[in-house]
């Protein structure tokens, strides 16, 4: 690592030069624009609009479906990644696809595919409302359209790392007798722990900021059935604009609790790999 | 091994749990869904804080109105596909005519309630920077060369609707009814606008915010939410001739047979007639339909403005108006052909 | 050689398989079922002409173009991003790094309404440009792609960096001690190795920027035959209340990443297989 990095300054440098303009142009920047609508009016109209009853079901809501998705594709992530790198089987480009297509979705048909599921025009109306269960315009229909969005996260992280490293070690550990969990945990897993997590983290920021597909299925029920982005939306129509984005500054705010927390469990994590290697 | 139980259990007990609140509806106080458009989350708020004071003081029990506020179409969409409002209050009668075809409103729910179901109304106004530095006082001048528009796209909102079919009853009445000047004089106000968002917010913000263009095409009541946030810049400029813009209200009959909420949707929608309503809706910028009540508010409103309704023989309501002027192929996506 | 033997050889494929596809199907495959179900209702002759309609093919190309334009920035931008984040030690590294999460945390709303106040000919970034160089960013082509440009952002970033940090210097080191040059030894050893990595982030990043929705229409002008995009003609059906026509498009629009995602995971397997087979 050294050698490279040490080596050729001139490049180094440029790269660094253009990492630090592009991030300052396209991120800090529509940041600055949000933290400064938010405070635009000082601390305490901020903190009025954020601890309001509304904001903070909203608020509840979204961490609610966001804890519910990201648990539900991690597991899924798992299975799909060894099952997709650890065999050959025929269709195996189609099934990758498949994973693939929550992305390829505009949000605003992945919401409609619940609505044609579940809603009043579903097929699967019938049964639903006979049984008096409510899943579209209801808080499941949130955590649906939540985990079809970030759907191919966790997958997506962990199948390029492990197609990566082949499968020699593993088969090795199988050949000395480890069983399934085993080797998953004991030669698999300290790989793909990197993965794992920045698939976590892009799933749960993306199922906290999530707007297009949730708008379709929640039916826009205050203090029921709002997510935090919902909220936004609804107060910046309403000309409430400092509301709006003192919210969207929790939201900022997230994306940096989720750095923090990152920090956390990487340093932990590093201890851990200096541990094992001595 | 442990472990893994575990994880495979959390998910599927909280899958239960949040099944829970969505079977069992808690039964303590009455509760209404007022589906709406935006922005009347206000409006609303406050009126639900008097109704449901007037619903204990006749009645005793308790009510707490949801409330749901979004794009009127959208919304009526959500009620379509099984969004389960008691009444909706929204920006077009014809998102309450496709929940009517849709088989949830009976015929007829335009005669239920005075003025065409309409409570209160607004009109079409301009919003222009202050001073008016391009002298634009009516829609003559929206197609004068160098005068930027902005009003968002009638075929995304039902806002944007009005502001066309305004200009159109404008043209009408200057060309004598000869529709191909008509269309003339539309396509030269369109070739003015610079940015069509789908939303009238989104156009309030391009024109308020961003600086674009010289004159925006409104709501009245949403003028006044812009003037309100940004005071001292921008004036608002009543046209001599304009449409009357009727939000109108409903029952959604099956939800309330259901649910046996009728007796109270009615109340609610009918108290929005009453003179404290009415002064509510005044003070939200929207135009009290009772004409006693509206005169309180002659200071706000421009009340002698010449206001053509949907229901004109020029337009014929808002079905044949919608499948003429907007449905895909229709007069306004002519305007837009290469 | 391997395929047979491996698939004996590696165990855990029943559950990880079964899991997997349940859960596509459950999530993926039976809501898509459900729109493809509502836009046969048009008939072909009726789809035909929804999806050979002047301004849809217009707006189609336009999304096609803008996600295209975005997703080719991301991938050099991603791949310096990943780079200098995963090999340099500089200051404000972390908080570059924290920062890729941004554009999923917001709603897109916001971020399309932050963009839009940046770019406009009064804005911080796009009145300078406009004074000095006549370029307008917003309510232009480049404006929708600046806006898909900061929504995937995240994509080639996060899935090159895993694999960067799982990649052992040690190649590299042996390479430029055997005299390889910087030059050859990117393009010979790592290009390689994070390629897969790298298509994958490519093609998620433009089939997100092909739906995206929620950011554009703040910032596109929307004006049919120019600035119009693919997802706002299926809202414009939605508005009329016209679902056939309305998931016909979306049903096109999917196809056609659908395509896109194939032949590039395609490309990848067929890369995995030769690599493992070397």
């Amino acid at each position: 690592m050294g050698r490279w990095g040490g080596e050729n300054r001139a490049l180094r440098r440029l790269l660094i030069a253009f990492s630090f303009v592009f991030v300052g142009a396209m991120l800090v920047l529509p940041l600055c624009q949000v933290l400064w609508k938010a405070f635009e009016s000082g601390i305490r109209p901020f903190w009025a609009s954020v601890s309001d009853e509304y904001a903070l079901k909203a608020l509840r809501l979204s961490l609610l479906t966001t804890v519910m998705a990201v648990v539900c594709n991690g597991l899924f992530g798992l299975c799909a990644a060894w099952a997709l790198t650890r065999f050959a089987f025929r269709g195996k480009g189609f099934l990758i696809t498949l994973i693939d297509i929550p992305f390829a979705v505009s949000p605003v048909i992945a919401g409609l595919v619940f609505i044609m599921t579940f809603g009043r025009m579903g097929w699967a109306y019938p049964f639903l409302s006979e049984h008096g269960i409510k899943i579209v315009f209801a808080v499941p229909g949130l955590v649906l359209a939540t985990i079809f969005v970030t759907f191919p996260f966790v997958a997506r992280e962990i199948i390029p790392v492990l197609t990566a490293r082949g499968t020699d070690e593993e088969e090795a550990a199988v050949l000395m007798g480890a069983g399934f969990f085993q080797t998953f945990r004991r030669v698999t897993f300290p790989h793909i722990r990197w993965a794992l997590l920045y698939g976590v983290i892009l799933c749960t920021a993306r199922a906290m900021g999530e707007f297009g597909a949730v708008s379709v299925v929640s039916g826009h029920l205050r203090g029921r059935t709002n997510t935090l982005p919902l909220h936004i939306e609804i107060l910046f129509r309403e000309y409430h604009t400092l509301q709006s984005f003192s919210c969207a500054a929790i939201l900022v705010a997230t994306a940096i609790l989720i750095l923090v927390a990152r920090n956390i469990v990487e340093g932990i994590s590093r201890k851990d790999a200096d541990y094992h290697a001595r | 091994m442990k472990k893994h139980i575990a994880a495979l259990l959390g998910p599927a007990l909280a899958v239960g749990l949040l099944m829970f609140p969505a079977v069992s509806a808690p039964a303590a106080t009455v509760e209404l869904t007022n589906v709406s458009y935006d922005p009347t989350r206000e409006l609303y708020e406050e009126y639900n804080k008097a109704f449901s004071a007037y619903y204990k003081g006749k009645t005793g029990n308790d009510v707490e109105v949801v409330q749901s506020h979004g794009g009127s179409s959208k919304q009526a969409r959500t009620v379509i596909e099984g969004n389960e409002a008691d009444v909706v209050t929204l920006a077009l009668a014809i998102d309450i005519t496709a929940i009517e075809d849709a088989g949830l409103i009976k015929p007829g729910w335009q005669q239920e309630f005075p003025g065409n179901s309409s409570p209160y109304t607004s009109t079409i106004v301009f919003l222009v920077r202050k001073g008016n530095p391009k002298n634009i006082k009516d829609w003559d001048d929206l197609t004068r060369e160098g005068v930027g528009v902005i009003t968002p796209n009638p075929k995304t909102s039902g806002g944007a609707r009005w502001n066309y079919l305004a200009a159109w009853a404008f043209a009408d009445e200057k060309f004598n009814h000869d529709e191909a000047q008509v269309q003339a004089f539309i396509k030269k106000i369109f070739d003015n606008v610079l940015v069509l968002d789908t939303g009238a917010r989104g156009s309030t913000n391009t024109f308020v915010q961003n600086g674009q263009g010289d004159v925006l095409l409104a709501w009245e009541n949403e003028a006044y939410l812009a003037l309100a946030e940004t005071p001292g810049q921008f004036e608002i400029v009543a046209p001599p001739l304009s449409i009357l813009a009727e939000p109108p209200v409903a029952i959604v009959d099956s939800n309330v047979d259901k649910k046996g909420t009728r007796e109270l949707a009615t109340e609610y929608l009918n108290h929005l007639y009453s003179d404290e309503g009415q002064r509510i809706a005044g003070k939200h910028y929207y135009r009290p339909s009772n004409q006693k009540i509206a005169e309180e508010f002659k200071d706000v409103f421009v009340l002698n403005m010449k206001l053509v309704t949907i229901d004109d023989p020029l337009f014929g309501g808002w079905g044949p108006a919608q499948a003429k002027h907007f449905n895909d192929g229709g007069i306004f996506d002519q305007i837009y052909t290469r | 050689m391997t395929r047979k033997t491996r698939k004996k050889t590696l165990p855990g494929f029943g559950i990880t398989m079964g899991v997997t596809l349940a859960y596509v199907s459950l999530i993926v495959l039976i809501p898509m079922a459900s729109l493809a179900l509502m836009s046969t209702d048009l008939g072909p002759a009726g789809f035909w002409k929804v999806i050979t309609d002047s301004r849809t093919l217009v707006a189609l190309k336009v999304s096609f173009l803008c996600s295209l334009c975005a997703a080719l920035i991301n991938a050099g931008a991603g791949l310096i991003l990943a780079w200098v984040i995963v090999r340099y030690r500089f200051p404000f590294r972390r908080f570059v790094d924290g920062l890729m999460e941004l554009p999923f945390a917001l709603p897109t709303a916001v971020a399309g309404i932050s963009l839009t106040v940046l770019t406009t000919d009064k804005g911080w970034v796009g009145g300078p440009l406009f004074r000095l160089l006549g370029i307008k960013i917003a309510y232009t082509e480049l404006g929708i792609i600046t806006a898909i440009t900061f929504i995937t952002i995240p994509f080639v970033v996060r899935t090159v960096q895993p694999v960067l940090e799982q990649l052992s210097p040690d190649y590299e080191e042996a390479g430029l001690i055997l005299g390889a040059g910087r030059a050859t030894v990117f393009f010979r050893i790592i290009l390689p190795e994070i390629l897969p990595a790298l298509l994958t982030g490519f093609s998620l990043a433009f089939a997100r920027g092909l739906g995206e929705y929620g950011s554009v229409i703040f910032i596109a002008g929307n004006i049919p035959f120019r600035t119009e995009i693919a997802p706002l003609v299926i809202m414009s059906k939605l508005e009329q209340f016209n679902y056939d026509e309305a998931t016909a498009v979306a049903l096109l629009m999917l196809v056609a990443s659908f395509v896109v995602m194939f032949l590039v995971n395609r490309i990848q397997v067929r890369a995995a297989s030769f690599a493992g087979e070397k």
